[in-house]
């Protein structure tokens, strides 16, 4: 499950912020916000697109570096509210 | 005009006038009345001429948005001195160079920025004068250091200065097409024309409770402080973290019953496209005032049709001149508008012509750049005379007029189109982002052997930033790893967006880049 939910917003930020990167250099560590991938509109875009994929609600306090710094973070969000 | 002016003069009246009214909230916080606001204005006056800060200093304001960073730039403006801030979350070095390039006599900053603020500068190169606050918020920081101060022995009060409209009000940094920012000098002459005029053009009063979405080193910044500070009004401040999350920020607009916003576009299509604006009551709204960018008309009528009442005014000017032209919004608009709206007229302070690459003016009509004079025109950048000499046309009479580098066209009823930019300045969520300077940065990084930026537009996106790289021999870049460098030497939004790593970069037959295949590619 978590395989899954993880491999899943992968491939959007791969697809979506990072077009042709390679795949095996975006670790389930890399730092999103701080490393400069996710800014303001691409954090916001992210929420939307894992609201509508996992039909889950996320809470504002929920947008920002503490929760979506990484794609292991926002899996366990994710997780959280499944 | 009499020179008897100056933007300090606008809170001491209004705190004579009318001392506990509130002039400043951070909302779930707290605030500050107007006498308070000036009492605590007077004694960052008096800490600062203690240390040497006099008449033509400048100052540097290394803090987050707060009541503490506003009586700060007021107690600097009483010393006769300038403000220069910075934006608290660029990076560090970036902000080094700034308060070295304008040579500041002393900096008011958090104690979080010390160390690395210490270490950057190099003690070897005469260390600004550095007070420290534990944090913002409220002032009371602020007040804090204060207190701590007077403790110390020979305390004194000192004087406010004389009010001078020639004196320089703050500087402001943006981004430069070198690869370093440059500061535009403003006046109090500068700033108090442009307050002025925003009185006659949207009357505000002493009941309005005023939008401060922009940071404070914006120059949307300065409708934002000024104009309800003169009017006896209260000004809501938004911490940057509301103010880029739609959810919170639709919320508080409500919440806080704003009379007058102001924002980019980007913000208000955000707030429409994600701030769930619908459950809220916004009644409260008279005016909405935008400026920074092209408001997409797709955008623009989505935010009409939740909120149909308030008058809507797009506002154009670069830092150099603040808001220069100014359009209102028809209350209905047609539904087969696909244009933005123009520009507009020119404010009432300022004059304006277009003129051809010769600089001749053009006849209506006829595409042209904009060129601008009048008390709100900046006299140019800090320390960079050269730069200062080539921003102006100098007409028959010996005029200087401000060349905006904006291409535009009078229409028959005398407002002006937005055509584009004549050089490679973009405006990226209403923030100047000069290409230049992401490339000179780039072209720093060790792995990097060529590097080119271009920015491109489209409906889902708005201005998007493309960079293309080539790397020398043997070695090999990361996107990753690049977006990382990058967001460790220029502000967030000056990161590209997409990365296209090649073997070499497509050149003319002159061997320059070519920005056009570029384009094609990107």
């Amino acid at each position: 499950m978590a395989g899954t939910i993880e491999s899943t917003i992968k491939q959007y930020i791969l697809d979506e912020f990072l077009p042709g990167e390679d795949p095996n250099a975006l670790l389930n560590s890399t730092p999103l916000i701080s490393g400069g991938i996710l800014d303001s509109l691409a954090t916001l875009r992210l929420v939307a697109f894992l609201e509508e994929q996992f039909g889950i609600q996320i809470q504002a306090h929920e947008t920002g570096i503490e929760y979506l710094n990484s794609i292991a973070d926002i899996t366990s969000l994710v997780q959280s509210k499944m | 005009m009499s020179n008897q002016k100056a933007l300090f003069c606008y809170l001491d009246e209004s705190a004579r006038k009318m001392p506990e009214k509130i002039a400043i909230e951070e909302p779930g916080k707290g605030a500050i009345s107007y006498q308070d606001l000036a009492a605590l204005s007077n004694n960052v006056r008096d800490m600062l001429s203690q240390i040497g800060v006099q008449r033509g200093d400048r100052v540097g304001v290394y803090l987050h948005k707060s009541i503490d960073a506003i009586a700060t730039f007021f107690g600097i403006m009483k010393c006769g001195a300038a403000y220069v801030p910075v934006d608290a979350n660029a990076p560090i070095t970036r902000n080094v160079y700034i308060l070295k390039d304008c040579d500041v006599k002393a900096v008011v900053m958090e104690k979080s920025f010390e160390d690395r603020f210490v270490m950057e500068y190099g003690e070897s190169e005469g260390l600004p004068y550095c007070l420290i606050l534990d944090g913002v918020g409220c002032g009371i920081p602020l007040k804090e250091a204060i207190a701590d101060w007077t403790h110390q022995p020979d305390q004194k009060t000192a004087q406010t200065v004389d009010p001078n409209l020639d004196d320089i009000a703050y500087i402001l940094y943006t981004s430069g097409s070198t690869g370093k920012p440059k500061g535009v000098i403003l006046t109090q002459q500068n700033a108090v024309s442009f307050v002025d005029w925003c009185s006659d053009a949207f009357e505000p009063n002493d009941k309005d409770r005023f939008s401060s979405h922009a940071p404070f080193h914006f120059d949307l910044s300065i409708l934002d402080i000024y104009v309800p500070i003169k009017h006896g009004a209260t000004l809501i401040l938004i911490s940057e973290d509301v103010g880029k999350d739609p959810i919170r920020l639709a919320r508080l607009f409500s919440e806080e019953r704003i009379t007058i916003w102001y924002s980019t576009p980007s913000i208000l299509s955000l707030l429409t496209q994600f701030g769930r604006m619908e459950q809220y009551d916004y009644s409260s709204l008279r005016i909405c005032l935008f400026a920074g960018e092209v408001f997409p008309i797709k955008h623009l009528k989505a935010l009409k049709s939740l909120l149909p009442e308030p008058s809507y005014y797009n506002l154009y000017g670069p830092t150099e001149t603040n808001v220069c032209t100014y359009y209102p919004i028809p209350k209905q608009i047609p539904d087969n508008q696909i244009k933005p709206f123009p520009i507009g007229k020119t404010c009432s302070h300022l004059q304006s012509i277009v003129v051809d690459e010769n600089g001749k003016p053009v006849q209506r009509g006829v595409e042209g750049e904009l060129c601008i004079i009048g008390p709100g025109v900046t006299q140019g950048y800090w320390n960079l005379p050269d730069r200062t000499a080539n921003a102006f046309l100098v007409d028959s009479q010996g005029m200087y007029w401000y060349k905006t580098g904006d291409i535009v066209v009078e229409e028959p009823d005398g407002n002006y189109i937005y055509i584009g930019r004549r050089d490679r300045m973009v405006k990226k969520r209403g923030y100047r982002v000069e290409l230049g300077e992401i490339e000179s940065v780039l072209y720093n990084h060790p792995l990097v052997k060529e590097a080119a930026v271009i920015a491109q537009f489209d409906d889902l996106h708005g201005v998007r930033v493309k960079a293309f790289l080539s790397f020398n021999e043997g070695e090999h870049g990361s996107i990753i790893g690049m977006k990382r460098y990058c967001s460790e030497n220029l502000p967030i939004y000056m990161v590209p967006d997409l990365f296209t790593f090649m073997d070499v970069l497509p050149k003319t037959s002159t061997d320059k880049i070519d920005y056009q295949r570029l384009k094609d590619v990107g």
